[in-house]
């Protein structure tokens, strides 16, 4: 029949999801630049003939493409590509870890006051505001002063500072969506309070919620690098993105790789992660259109 | 007006409550808590201790002692620095000025520059140009500022020897030139970012207000489209402006902290990171409750201002 050209290919929200990912082209490129990231962390440290700890004191200093050492070696001859490698273990398993952490209390906070409204929503709401006074980093930094540095002190300070975006996104979309006729029907039907909140509102608002969380990993790998940049993070001689630039600004001028190669894997994995989300934003949900 | 700037300030002093709170219980989170001092040097005996304790008052309820304590910060005694005895406050108001000065700086360029983008942006939306400053703008967010300021240490200071690597002046000189040239590379660093938020914001709030019936009546009218742009788009694309300056407060002193670092620049930052290196926890408390005050600050002055020119938002 000839109406059959007129008809329309039909699409799930997912597929339609989909494919406004794949046109996002720096999303697309994000998301292969971050998968080679990751493997390159996972796999790379089996594959090279260094350790990432092996102190080589006659090869120190040795610049990038000059015999075994691809990126050159650091200020105690240990190999820069095997601590990156490690390093980037490290960096991106704290983002990813911190962002988990992030979520969970970002999410329950945000239900809650979302939910119940009125004086509970209020008080927690100025309590996010409250703490969203606090420079970031001066707060981060406080905080991992007070405490013994390491992995998962590290991990938790850099969670305990970044939850308070993702409160305020699931508190607005919860506040919204109890509303809706599915809230109404869930409590006709007698559901729990606790029910309603985390099996019919949160995942509704999926879509703004994972946009938030893959920015959090950006986010969170940025403020590794800063804690551990300035000595309050991961310590030698285990590897981080953020240490590996610790005593890079001595050697700056002899040996300007060790500044350029860590920046540049940071730089990667942040943008990379930013332009995902900024995707993802795309493909989820087309109205939500914040700068 | 009255009510709406007195609604605003009430909230504000319930942020500030919640806030003094906050920094009194990380405070008390410091090992040893406020007698850390004492307690890490060794000489003092359990006795003498327990006896510093009750002098100051730190065996009472908490809540009483944080009444005092907050009391004591509203009088501007912010106790004294346990390196060398000098009280908080004058030891942040030194160092302060510095600071401002970088702060003040990068907020100029930014500002300037990250208008223009965004204005052009907007105009010219999908253009080359606009697509290069959108995927600019993510990747100056990106970008770690420490790193940065090494790069440009790099590049500018190494390679060219333009500028210099470090500190507020040549040790002798301090002419208004030599400020100047000591000021380029830190402000132009802490700038990246802040340009980048300034050009994003403004492009989404100029293309908001470019497509408004007002600006299709001016066309209509005939008006010269430069004026069109100036007069009636660009001054109401600003007004939202307000509250991103107020919102872009806490990254741009947080910023400032890292260029400080890495510039050896002699403001906050770096009497920030100082402290927390010589556990002087009084001075980092002070900094911390100081930075939370100054956003607070920042922040209401943005909605008060943001409410005297648009009279849209007094009735909200």
């Amino acid at each position: 029949m000839a109406t059959a050209a007129l008809s329309t290919v039909q699409r799930t929200p997912g597929q339609a999801a989909w494919r406004r990912f794949c046109r996002h082209r720096l999303a697309l490129a994000g998301a292969a630049i971050i998968l080679v990231l990751v493997l390159g962390s996972a796999l790379g440290p089996h594959l090279l003939p260094f350790d990432d700890t092996y102190i080589d004191i006659m090869k120190r200093f040795a610049p990038p493409l000059s015999g075994a050492h691809i990126l050159g070696t650091d200020e105690l001859g240990r190999d820069v590509l095997a601590r990156l490698m490690m390093g980037g273990r490290v960096s991106l398993s704290i983002g990813i870890v911190a962002m988990v952490m992030a979520m969970v209390v970002g999410i329950v906070v945000g239900a809650f006051a979302g939910f119940y409204g009125g004086a509970v929503g209020a008080v927690l709401m100025r309590l996010v505001d409250a703490v969203l006074c606090f420079p970031t980093i001066f707060l981060l930094l406080a905080l991992a002063a007070l405490t013994e540095p390491g992995l998962v002190t590290t991990t938790v300070l850099i969670a305990a500072t970044a939850w308070m975006a993702v409160a305020r996104v699931v508190e607005a979309q919860v506040r919204s969506l109890r509303e809706r006729e599915f809230a109404v029907a869930a409590f006709a039907f007698g559901s729990s309070n606790l029910r309603i909140m985390f099996r019919e509102l949160v995942p509704n608002a999926i879509a703004p919620i994972v946009v938030a969380a893959t920015l959090n990993v950006a986010k969170a790998i940025l403020l590794e690098s800063y804690v551990s940049y300035l000595g309050f993070g991961i310590q030698p001689p285990a590897a981080s993105w953020g240490n590996m630039l610790n005593n890079a600004q001595i050697y700056l001028t002899s040996a300007p790789w060790l500044a350029i190669v860590p920046g540049v894997a940071i730089t990667l994995a942040v943008t990379s992660f930013n332009f995902l989300g900024d995707g993802l934003r795309d493909a989820l949900d087309p109205r939500m259109n914040i700068p | 007006m009255a009510r709406y700037v007195a609604n605003r300030l009430a909230q504000a002093i319930m942020l500030l409550v919640i806030v003094s709170a906050i920094g009194f219980a990380i405070l008390h989170l410091a090992p040893g808590g406020p007698l850390s001092q004492f307690a890490v040097s060794g000489q003092m005996t359990q006795e003498d201790l327990d006896r510093v304790t009750r002098q100051l008052g730190l065996d009472r309820p908490l809540p009483i002692q944080y009444l005092d304590w907050f009391g004591r910060m509203l009088k501007g005694d912010w106790g004294k620095s346990y390196r060398d005895g000098e009280a908080v406050l004058s030891v942040i108001s030194s160092h302060l000025g510095a600071t401002l000065e970088l702060m003040a700086t990068a907020t100029i360029i930014a500002v300037l520059l990250g208008c223009w983008i965004g204005v052009l942006g907007a105009l010219r939306r999908y253009s080359v140009f606009d697509t290069l400053a959108t995927v600019g703008a993510m990747i100056a967010l990106s970008i770690p500022t420490f790193w940065f300021g090494l790069v440009t240490i790099y590049v500018f200071s190494v390679k060219l020897g333009w500028l210099p690597a470090g500190n507020r002046q040549t040790i002798g000189d301090g002419s208004f030139l030599d400020l100047l040239h000591h000021l380029i590379a830190p402000a132009m660093v802490l700038a990246l970012v802040e340009t980048a938020m300034w050009g994003r914001f403004m492009r989404s709030s100029m293309l908001e207000v470019i497509n408004q019936d007002y600006i299709r009546t001016a066309r209509a009218k005939g008006m010269p489209e430069w004026r069109i742009l100036t007069v009636h788009g660009l001054r109401n694309a600003l007004l939202p402006m307000i509250t991103v300056a107020g919102l872009q407060f806490p990254t741009l002193l947080g910023g400032a902290l890292v260029a400080e670092t890495v510039f050896t620049w002699p403001g906050m930052g770096r009497l920030f990171l100082d402290s927390i290196g010589y556990r002087d926890y009084p001075v980092v408390m002070g900094i911390l409750m100081f930075s939370a005050t100054m956003v607070l600050i920042g922040s209401l002055l943005a909605d008060i201002l943001y409410a005297v020119v648009d009279p849209r938002i007094r009735v909200g």
